[in-house]
């Protein structure tokens, strides 16, 4: 187990070296950041350009990639003060990036519990009696909910709650011009959001427990327990449930990484002011200064929670040998 | 084992040659066989019954059918052209009507029938939708019966490919390579502008290839070491025919499930990416991504109208191209004939 762990551990840093190389080398292509300079400042001088290539590492060519590639890995791994400062106002780029860093922790976090708490729930009351009337409910339920996309839903549901009924805030976190911090405010414009993602978590993870708990339903140990004369929820909760879990958290563990770099679409709708809205306002600039470290954190949290994955699984299921 | 009689050989009677006495017993055994022809199917008549026992597949073809005729025939079923504007208004301007009779689904900022925009929308949307999802089921099936067949080299370097891009959220990824496609100069001409239809169908066909490739590259792993490729090789069968003949008729069934979920994916996608500005922007005419590109600020003004039909039709037709999936897997798996 601990040579794996270090294996697995020792391959991340090659593997985010290699990915953030290939990021480089297609943001460099896609977004070329000397254009995207030469249009924020077009006055600037000839010693100013120059200048600002040295800086950032932006030599032209194929060689000029590789340079350019270790000049900003160089100074990426000396921290925030070194990264460099954003093409359009030449501002820093860690405060906001962190600022939406936790915002959508935030969003990401609660609407994970929620989803992740309610789809188990309802997968495994489904599962209970295969083919009875809430099984089918559920199971159509979340067929229907998993065939729309969240930017529908999220409209949908802006439409309705905000704007027909006006129950809820259309959007943002606070209200303009609030200060500090309000749990009341802060809950009431985090239902919306919250919804939109949890109904995706919700449809997925119901459908995923109950034919994992159904898989586990035929077992022999199933049967056993039963043969024991234990009574039905224990066989259910101690025995079933907790081996129909096995995959399923390696699934949770899989999507909870993706989630930092995936509420794009909600946080969009919702004009809630997370990562996805940083990366878009990126995209927009043609900012790479800004793009880069986004890519470097949703990639490292994407590989780290695999790996979590991975441990969890050995870790739960002692049939699997990792040597 | 009545039911796996083919019935589409018939077995003819036949005729006694001249001269020659024909057999009691070859006469018996046709007749025994004629009696069991009464009850059987032959495979593909079951998965035909299968299909349409299959609830929601059935309506879901149903529905499909009618709007592909519909879309089809846009000539004739729209009302207005694509860009043309809802004329004839006695009490005021044209532009955010609500549903009524002279625009049935209501009219958008500029006063142009929303009904004949979405039966045009829906037909740009399904031509990408299906001309990406069979560009990607294409590439992958060849790519993963390949991997699957060879390993190797090859398989290592597909692999790890595949996982680079999988170490991505969806939309992130797209959004950066199709930024970066749009930068390379010398497959300007090849995959065009990036808000052409053939750069979002190029676009769909490279995220959609890596998810075929795995699944046939399993299949192909699994169904290789059985007794029947072993038997296709005893007898000298090239890779090509242990391909064509054995292993892609054996995983047809995922394959083209695998296929109307890349439908869908395009579709959803293109919808996505038009909804943050990033979609094609088609010379003339629409797709659904365009029509949905607007409902965020529509709904903010309240025009429900603008929000409700362009995004009922697009989870319409993730639903029933689901259903069909759904369907298409039941009837191309024979373990799940329950004989009814």
């Amino acid at each position: 187990m601990l040579r794996f762990v270090v294996r697995r551990l020792l391959w991340f840093i090659p593997t985010i070296v290699f990915i953030t190389f290939i990021v480089y080398i297609a943001l460099r292509i896609g977004f070329s950041p000397l254009n995207t300079y030469l249009r924020a400042n077009p006055r600037a001088s000839q010693a100013k350009i120059k200048q600002y290539i040295e800086v950032n590492g932006l030599y032209p060519g194929w060689g000029g990639y590789f340079r350019g590639y270790f000049h900003w890995l160089w100074l990426f791994i000396q921290g925030p003060d070194q990264w460099s400062r954003s093409i359009k106002g030449s501002a820093r780029v860690w405060p906001p990036l962190r600022y939406a860093i936790f915002n959508t922790l935030r969003l990401a976090g609660i609407a994970a519990v929620a989803g992740i708490g309610i789809g188990l729930t309802l997968g495994v009351l489904a599962a209970r009696k295969p083919g009875a009337a809430f099984d089918t409910m559920v199971n159509s339920g979340a067929f229907f909910l998993g065939a729309v996309p969240p930017f529908v839903s999220g409209v949908a549901l802006q439409l309705l709650f905000a704007v027909k009924l006006g129950w809820l805030p259309v959007g943002g976190v606070y209200p303009p011009g609030h200060d500090g911090f309000n749990l009341v405010l802060m809950i009431k414009y985090l239902i919306l959001p919250v919804a939109v993602v949890a109904i995706q978590t919700i449809s997925g993870y119901s459908r995923y427990m109950r034919a994992s708990l159904l898989d586990v339903s035929s077992s022999d140990y199933l049967r056993t327990a039963r043969a024991k004369g234990l009574s039905e929820s224990a066989v259910l909760i101690r025995h079933g449930v907790r081996n129909a879990l096995i995959p399923v958290v390696t699934l949770v563990a899989i999507d909870i990484g993706g989630l930092l770099g995936g509420l794009i679409i909600t946080e969009n709708i919702f004009n809630y002011p997370g990562m996805g809205v940083y990366f878009l306002k990126a995209v927009n600039d043609g900012d790479f200064s800004r793009l880069l470290p986004y890519m470097v954190i949703v990639v490292a949290s994407v590989l780290i929670f695999n790996l979590i994955a991975d441990l969890l699984y050995a870790y739960l299921d002692p049939r699997i040998r990792l040597d | 084992m009545t039911d796996t009689i083919d019935p589409s050989k018939p077995k003819p009677k036949p005729k006694p040659k001249r001269g020659t006495a024909m057999p009691a017993a070859a006469d018996l055994i046709i007749d025994a066989q004629e009696g069991l022809d009464v009850a059987t199917l032959s495979p593909s008549q079951m998965a035909w019954r299968r299909y349409w026992h299959h609830r929601g597949a059935a309506i879901s073809t149903v529905v499909m059918a009618f709007l592909l005729m519909f879309v089809l025939l846009a000539h004739w079923t729209a009302r207005y052209p694509v860009d043309g504007q809802v004329l004839k208004i006695e009490d005021g301007p044209n532009q955010y009507l609500s549903p009524r009779s002279i625009a049935w689904f209501g009219t958008d900022d500029i006063g142009r029938d929303l009904y004949s925009r979405l039966i045009n929308g829906i037909r740009t949307s399904l031509f990408i939708g299906v001309s990406s999802a069979v560009l990607s089921v294409v590439i992958g099936t060849a790519a993963g019966a390949l991997a699957g067949l060879k390993g190797g080299r090859f398989d290592d370097i597909m692999m790890r490919v595949t996982d680079v891009f999988l170490a991505f959220p969806f939309l992130v990824a797209v959004i950066i390579v199709r930024q970066f496609l749009g930068g390379v100069k010398f497959l300007q001409p090849v995959i065009g502008d990036k808000s052409s239809l053939r750069f979002i169908i190029v676009l769909f066909a490279i995220f959609g290839w890596m998810g075929v490739a795995r699944l046939v590259r399993g299949q192909v792993l699994s169904l290789k070491e059985r007794e029947f490729i072993e038997a296709a090789r005893a007898v000298g069968a090239s890779n090509t025919r242990i391909v064509v003949q054995h292993l892609l008729p054996n995983s047809i069934g995922p394959i083209l499930v695998s296929l109307t979920i890349s439908v869908i994916a395009a579709i959803v996608g293109e919808s996505t990416l038009a909804f943050f500005g990033f979609g094609p922007q088609p010379g003339h005419g629409t797709s659904l991504g365009l029509l949905i590109q607007d409902t965020g600020k529509a709904a903010l003004q309240g025009n429900w109208w603008l929000v409700t039909f362009p995004c009922g039709a697009l989870v319409l037709l993730a639903i029933c191209i689901s259903f069909i999936g759904d369907g298409l897997r039941d009837a191309l798996d024979p373990k799940l004939d329950t004989g009814k």
